[in-house]
Parts: structure tokens; C-alpha cells; sequence
């Protein structure tokens, strides 16, 4: 019995698969470790659509609020301001305010200037409509990141995925309720904007249609408590909640939760510029298109903090104050997928395949023992092998184990020993032409390579299609299978070939039956 | 070989059959392909599968709402073809909601899939199917020969369309893990087809005979134990699969059940058959691998000349 190359990688191979599976199996808190997919621990997985049209809308609003600011700072009068149809219109009064106005929209990029006369009309150009569709998704994606790793879960994924889609998997949610919260949070748009009340209608507000609101450039929006009752605001907002730098939950005087929030320098002075020149009037603090609170200005508001207040819970004030800090959607997100898996139907499916596989790895087993004695034997601890390799592989890699990964395994137990069915009939054949056992052994491992390589390429080539095209769970099942190939080269073919090299001295050519599982006519 | 026509007759039969079938009454597309919503639902105790159907009468959402036992009888799936954008309340927070009286109970799985990502996914489960035969087609032309390479992909398509024949028969749920079980029947029954044309490339060379029925039925009866054996032991841990695996990988199983079955059957009967009728040359194929020998051969002789100083 010498050592030779085949047995050393084999047992190498083993020690490999044993040393790296055990973190997994055993579920210790060090080492690699399989990562189960959301279909096994319970989980969340989403795919989102981006409103991509509705980020320009809203780029279109600041762009229409900067300008008119800008106007405003410069003393130009302008009359009859308002967007249609994704166009910013206006006139100026004054015609020597022409090339004030000219340099103010030079300064600002990506838009294309029309006039006529005195009047304007300004709507973004093609390139400027793509970059924002793309920002808004690239936006989204950090967005939602922040959101779901300030929310305190466990290793969240946010990712882009296609051209316009986002991926979403959120694993070890409990409840259905703590699900919905979490979907409630990537939601929310979280679009903070202080509006100006449109003190001269103000009384109307009831009954204003919202065309008649858009004649004045007036929008009617909702209280957040209720719905019931309307304001009506200036469409185009003072400041929006690009120009916040931090939200906290806080408790006012009646211990009710609220959210403070600070503006950057930008927002201070515009926020400050416009309390002081409208004390009196009323300013509304505007979520979401809600009216959260509408308080009369005392005085010039410096420093550039403020407060949301309205009745909110403590949950939700905190999720607000987590969407706020990581920044509005661009973009509202809507869902195009979904699938959601509770904790227990993945531990259910988890011993289902369990079972399954022990069953018919034991099955496989046994057969393989009575059919072919000790070669069936040998083939099975390489199966064995193979197994541990499977599962170390995966864990060093870091791959995801779904389901149909477990079934990808299984069925890798039954199809790994057809490598090694195949030399055993091959060796088989050459000791029923009278072959001895060494040449039998040595010929039967070169016949039968050709084989058994041409036909896990063929099952490897469909494998690599279906991770390329698959999905998700599917993916794991694609894994599962390619590793087991893999493997199953190394066990099956080098593996059981160092063994018999071993062995092949000892074995008595009248126990043929007890080796190999065959009665030769000369045994008899 | 004599009895060729008989299994020819009978595949062509089942082929057809399938294809009637499926355009006839079409796949049971489940809502990965067809888009919308599936609600699971285990009780405690037996579900109350009418008052279920009682309650979700109570919203839009469920019209048209499918209400089936899962499994056992503790739990159900509510099945129905819409879907829903919105991400704060969603159809499953919905079905929470209404089932709200009907026991104690665990949303334990919500699916929904809505239409644009159903086509999608439909379309890309189609190109998947295409792109691996051809894979294959590709691999089998490179290594063996390119009627090898047809006969092997007829075979493949032989036992596709068969499985998927018995797909509609059965009316089988198609959803995702039934493509990933298609793609893994392509894989098997080529595995298959390929060891016995392993051996024919084999016998083209070793048999002294240039009959190629001969070579055939020679290599075929040779793996005939590998194809049974391997067969069954796949087909033992499949089984396992299908009747402890639970229901989710239901489908899956019973796709892969069906497709080993038809995968030997045309492994041994059908591929090898089909070889012969696309008319392979054995004497042909011989003397061009003789040619190539001697190419190669003369090469050496070329370079020994070389290295030697002689040219």
C-alpha cells in the first residue's frame, strides 16, 4: 500500500471539505459559513419599478422654484408663472429685465430657452430628460440602501438590476406586519416641502376644483390628520427637502413625538429670507403632499431648523426621520415583483429536503454496496466526499443555498456516482475478457473518461445557461449542480482511481465476486 | 435495431400527442409566467377552506380567486391573477385583513408577480431552452460528429416535448423551478445519449465490422447496465424528492420524474436509431480518421526529418 498523487489530492480534498463544511453544518459562529437563500430563512425579495417621469415632473418644480427665487432676488417682475405640459411659462414685464433674466437661466444647465416677446417658455432638453431618468434610479438604489441599513436589519441587498428595475431582499423578517413596515419605509417618497398659503383665497380652499386652483398657481392639499380638510397652497414651494441636512425624532411639550429637522446654509437663507419679508402670513410644512402643520409666522425664522409635527406614533416618526436623513425618492418606486417567505415555511422546507436527501443519499448507498461490493464502497465514500465538498465550496465562496439548490443537490448525489457506475461496468467488461485486475482497473479508468467528461460538459453547459437566465432560487439550483460536477470529477474520477491504485496489489483475483460485485466463470 | 420502427412509431405518437396537447389546451401557467398573486396560509388546525372563500369575497382584489388545500389540510393557497404596484399595503396585508376572523393563522409565503416581469420572465425561459440546446448542439458537433450532434438534439427535443406533454396532461402549475427541471432533463437525457455514442465513436474504431446496425447494437447493448443502473438510482432519489421533498418542490419533481423515464428510454431506442437514419458512413468516417492519422503522421516524420538535419 503506497501513497500515490490521486489519494493525496483525495484526501486533501476531504480534509478541505470536512474542515469547511462543519461552521455550516454544525452553525458555529466562526468560519465560512452557506449563506440560505430567502426562500429557506424567510425573507423578503422584491423587484421595484422606477416612475421615472414623475422624477422629471418634480425637476421641473425646483427648477420652476430656483428661477422664480432667482427672479425674485433680482427684483424682476414676473407675471403669469406656471408649468404646463413640462414646460416652465412665463412673462416678464419690463423689457429691459430681458438680460437679467438671460443671465439667470444661462447659469442653469441643461435646458432649452424659447421666447417670444416678453414671454418664455423653458423645457429641459432630451439629454438632461435621460441623465435624470438614470440619476433617479441610481438615486433610488442609495435611497432605499440608507433607509434599510438605518432601519437596523440584518445585511439588507439594494441593487440595481436591468435597466431600470431595482432588486430589494430584506432576510429575517418575523412578522407580516414587520414586513409591511419595512415596505411602508422604501416607499415613502419622504418629500418635504414648506409651501407658502395663499393667504388671498385661503377661505375658499373648500370650494376650489383643482383647475380653478391651477388658474392662481395654486395647488389644494390634504391636512395629514384630516382628510377633510384642505389648503390651499402656492404650487411652487419655498424650499424641498434636498436642502435638509438631518432629522431627529424629538417630543414637544405634550410629549407628543415630532421630527426636527435642520436646513443646509442654501436653505437657511432662502428659509430665512422668506419668513421675514411674509410675517403673518401662514407657512405650510408639507410631507408627501400632505399638510402636516400650517403655523402663522411670528418672525423672521434664522438658523434653519424646523419641526414636523401631527400626530404622528413613535414608529412611524422614527421611520419618517429615517427617510427624511436619507433623502426624498426622486422618484416614486412601485412594485413589479415580490415574494415573501415566512421563517417557518423555510425551516418546513428546510427539513423536507433534509429528509429527502438523507433518504436518497442512503438509498444510493446501499445500493451501490450490493450491487457492486467493495467498488460500490469506494464510490460512496467518494459520494461522501463529494458532498462535504459541495457544501465547503459553497461556504468559501459565499454562495446562496435555495431550495431548489437543495434539490440541485440531490439530485447531484445521483447522478455523481454515474461516473463512477460507468468504470466499474468498463472495468467490469475487461475482467470478463480475462483482463488482469491492474490492467483492467488502468483501462477501464481511461475508457471510460471520455464519457463521463462529454456528458458533464453537457450538463454543465446547461447549467451555466440556467444560472445565466435564472432567477433567484433558480440560480442556487444552477450552483449547486455545477459545484456538484465539479466535485464530482474530482471524487469520482481521481478520487476512486488513487484508491484502487492502493488497493489493487491486495485484491485477490478469486474474490472478484467481494471486489467487484462479479462471478467470473472461473470462479466456479 | 429490428425493432426500431416499432419504438420510431410509438415516440412519433407521444411527440405529436404532447404537441396537441399543448397547443390544444395549453400550459397551466402559474404566476411566475402568468403574473399575480399567491397567498399561502397554514392554521392552526384544520383551515376553514370555505370561510376562506367567504371572506376574500369581501374585496375587489380577490375576484376570480382560486382557494385550494396545499399540501395538507391545515393549509391553503389563495391564488389570483391580479397583482398590485403599491408597496405600503399589498395583497397580502389585504388577504391578512380579511381572513382576520376565520382563525388563528400564519401568513407563511406571499408571491406576486406582476404582468411586464411574467413576460419577461417567459421570454427569458424560452431563450434559456433555445440557447442551451444549442449550446449543446454546438458541443456535440465539436466532439463527435455533426450527425451525432442532430440525432442527440432530436432525442432531446423527444423527450422535452414528451415532458412537457405531460405537464399539460397533468395539469401541472408551470412556474420557474418547472423550467429549471426542463433545463435539467436536457442536461440528463444528453448525459445519457452521450455515453452511448461514446461508445459507438469507440466501436467505429474497434469493431472490425462496418455495418453501422452492428456498431450500434453492440454499444448500446454494452451500456445497457450503465443506462439502467444510473437511470435508477436518479430516479430513486427524484422519487425521494417527490414524496418527501413537500409540496412546494412538487412540480418540480414529478417534471424531473417524467423526464428521466422518457430521457433513458430515448437514450437507448431513439438517438442511436436516428443516427442511422440521417445515413452516417462508417466507411467514410473510418477513412477520414485514417486521413487524419496519416496527416498527423507525416507531420512527425516531418519534424523528426527536421531536427535532424535531414530537410
Amino acid at each position: 500500500m503506497k501513497l500515490n498523487y490521486r489519494v493525496v489530492i483525495f484526501i486533501a480534498a476531504a480534509i478541505f471539505g470536512l474542515a469547511l463544511s462543519v461552521p455550516s453544518l454544525l452553525n458555529l459562529q466562526k468560519g465560512p459559513k452557506i449563506t440560505l437563500g430567502l426562500d429557506l430563512q424567510g425573507g423578503l425579495h422584491m423587484l421595484l419599478g422606477v416612475d421615472t417621469q414623475k422624477a422629471i415632473e418634480s425637476k421641473i418644480k425646483s427648477l420652476a422654484s430656483s428661477i422664480k427665487y432667482a427672479a425674485e432676488d433680482e427684483d424682476l417682475i414676473v407675471d403669469d408663472f406656471k408649468i404646463k405640459d413640462g414646460a416652465i411659462h412665463f412673462e416678464l414685464l419690463d423689457k429691459d429685465d430681458m438680460p437679467k433674466m438671460d443671465e439667470i437661466l444661462k447659469k442653469i444647465k441643461g435646458i432649452s430657452i424659447q421666447k417670444e416677446g416678453l414671454k418664455y417658455t423653458i423645457t429641459l432638453t432630451p439629454e438632461e430628460i435621460e441623465s435624470i431618468k438614470k440619476y433617479a434610479i441610481t438615486q433610488a438604489v442609495d435611497t432605499i440602501r440608507n433607509r434599510l441599513d438605518q432601519f437596523g436589519l440584518a445585511e439588507p441587498t439594494v441593487a440595481k438590476q436591468g435597466k431600470d428595475k431595482i432588486l430589494v431582499e430584506v432576510p429575517g423578517i418575523k412578522t407580516p406586519q414587520q414586513e409591511q413596515r419595512i415596505r411602508e419605509l422604501i416607499a415613502k417618497a419622504a418629500h418635504l416641502q414648506l409651501m407658502a398659503i395663499d393667504e388671498e383665497r385661503a377661505a375658499n380652499a373648500d370650494r376650489m376644483t383643482p383647475a380653478e386652483a391651477a388658474q392662481y398657481g395654486d395647488v389644494i392639499l390634504e391636512d395629514a390628520q384630516n382628510p377633510h380638510r384642505k389648503y390651499l397652497v402656492k404650487e411652487i414651494p419655498i424650499l424641498d427637502g434636498s436642502m435638509l441636512t438631518d432629522a431627529r425624532v424629538a417630543f414637544d411639550q405634550n410629549n407628543q413625538p415630532v421630527i426636527n429637522f435642520t436646513l443646509n446654509s442654501q436653505g437657511a437663507q432662502i428659509f430665512g429670507d422668506f419668513t421675514g419679508k411674509n410675517v403673518g402670513k401662514r407657512l405650510a410644512v408639507v410631507l408627501d403632499n400632505k399638510v402636516y402643520s400650517a403655523p402663522v409666522i411670528r418672525e423672521r425664522i434664522g438658523g434653519g431648523s424646523g419641526q414636523i409635527s401631527g400626530g404622528f406614533s413613535v414608529k412611524e416618526a422614527h421611520d419618517v426621520a429615517i427617510a427624511l436623513r436619507s433623502g426624498a425618492l426622486l422618484a416614486p418606486v412601485f412594485m413589479e415583483e415580490k415574494r415573501s417567505v415566512g421563517p417557518s415555511l423555510g425551516a418546513d422546507s428546510i427539513k423536507a429536503s433534509m429528509i429527502a436527501l438523507i433518504t436518497g443519499f442512503v438509498a444510493v448507498v446501499i445500493f451501490m454496496l450490493l450491487y457492486y461490493g467493495i467498488a460500490g464502497a469506494i464510490a460512496d465514500v467518494a459520494l461522501i466526499v463529494n458532498l462535504f465538498l459541495i457544501l465547503a465550496i459553497m461556504a468559501l465562496f459565499g454562495a446562496t443555498l435555495t431550495l431548489p439548490g437543495m434539490a440541485g443537490i440531490v439530485l447531484t448525489v445521483g447522478m455523481a456516482v454515474d461516473a463512477n457506475v460507468i468504470i466499474n461496468e468498463r472495468i467490469r467488461e475487461l475482467l470478463y475478457e480475462g483482463k488482469s485486475v491492474t490492467k483492467a482497473i488502468e483501462q477501464g479508468y481511461a475508457n471510460a473518461f471520455s464519457a463521463i467528461l462529454d456528458a458533464n460538459i453537457t450538463t454543465l453547459i446547461a447549467a451555466v445557461v440556467l444560472y445565466a437566465y435564472g432567477t433567484g432560487p433558480i440560480k442556487g439550483f444552477a450552483i449547486t449542480m455545477s459545484i456538484g460536477i465539479l466535485a464530482s470529477m474530482l471524487t469520482a474520477i481521481l478520487g476512486t482511481h488513487g484508491i484502487w491504485q492502493m488497493l489493487e496489489n491486495r485484491i485477490d483475483k478469486k474474490k472478484l465476486n467481494l471486489w467487484f460485485g462479479i462471478k467470473l466463470e472461473g470462479d466456479r | 435495431m429490428s425493432k426500431a420502427k416499432i419504438f420510431f412509431t410509438l415516440s412519433l405518437v407521444a411527440v405529436l400527442a404532447s404537441w396537441v396537447l399543448i397547443f390544444a389546451k395549453g400550459f397551466n401557467y402559474g404566476i411566475d409566467f402568468a403574473g399575480g398573486t399567491l397567498v399561502q396560509v397554514k392554521y392552526e388546525g384544520k383551515a376553514p377552506i370555505d370561510k376562506v372563500r367567504e371572506a376574500i369575497k369581501k374585496s375587489k382584489i380577490f375576484e376570480g380567486a382560486s382557494v385550494n388545500y396545499f399540501g395538507s389540510d391545515d393549509e391553503v393557497v389563495i391564488k389570483v391573477r391580479t397583482s398590485s404596484k403599491k408597496l405600503g399595503t399589498d395583497i397580502g396585508d389585504e388577504a391578512r385583513k380579511l381572513l382576520a376572523d376565520t382563525g388563528k393563522f400564519e401568513i407563511r409565503r406571499v408571491d406576486m408577480v406582476g404582468p411586464k416581469v411574467g413576460n419577461e420572465l417567459r421570454e427569458k425561459g424560452l431563450m434559456a431552452l433555445v440557447l442551451a440546446i444549442a449550446g449543446i448542439l454546438l458541443y456535440v458537433s465539436f466532439r463527435f460528429e455533426w450527425r451525432f450532434a442532430i440525432a442527440s438534439v432530436l432525442a432531446l427535443v423527444h423527450d422535452i416535448s414528451i415532458a412537457m406533454g405531460a405537464l399539460v396532461l397533468f395539469n401541472v402549475e408551470v412556474n420557474l423551478d418547472i423550467l429549471a427541471a426542463l433545463l435539467t432533463i436536457l442536461g440528463y437525457s444528453l448525459n445519457d445519449t452521450i455515453i452511448v455514442f461514446d461508445r459507438i465513436r469507440e466501436g467505429l474504431t474497434t469493431v472490425k465490422s462496418a455495418n453501422l446496425a452492428n456498431i450500434i447494437d453492440e454499444s448500446v447493448t454494452r451500456t445497457l447496465s450503465r443506462t439502467t443502473l444510473t437511470s435508477l438510482t436518479t430516479f430513486f432519489v427524484v422519487l425521494t424528492l417527490f414524496l418527501m421533498g413537500g409540496e412546494i418542490i412538487h412540480g418540480f419533481s414529478f417534471t424531473l420524474l417524467v423526464g428521466i423515464v422518457v430521457g433513458t428510454y430515448s437514450s437507448i431506442f431513439i438517438a442511436s436509431p436516428l443516427l442511422m437514419m440521417m445515413g452516417f458512413d462508417v466507411e467514410n468516417y473510418r477513412k477520414k480518421l485514417a486521413d487524419k492519422k496519416r496527416r498527423e503522421q507525416e507531420k512527425e516524420k516531418m519534424r523528426a526529418m527536421y531536427e535532424q538535419g535531414t530537410v
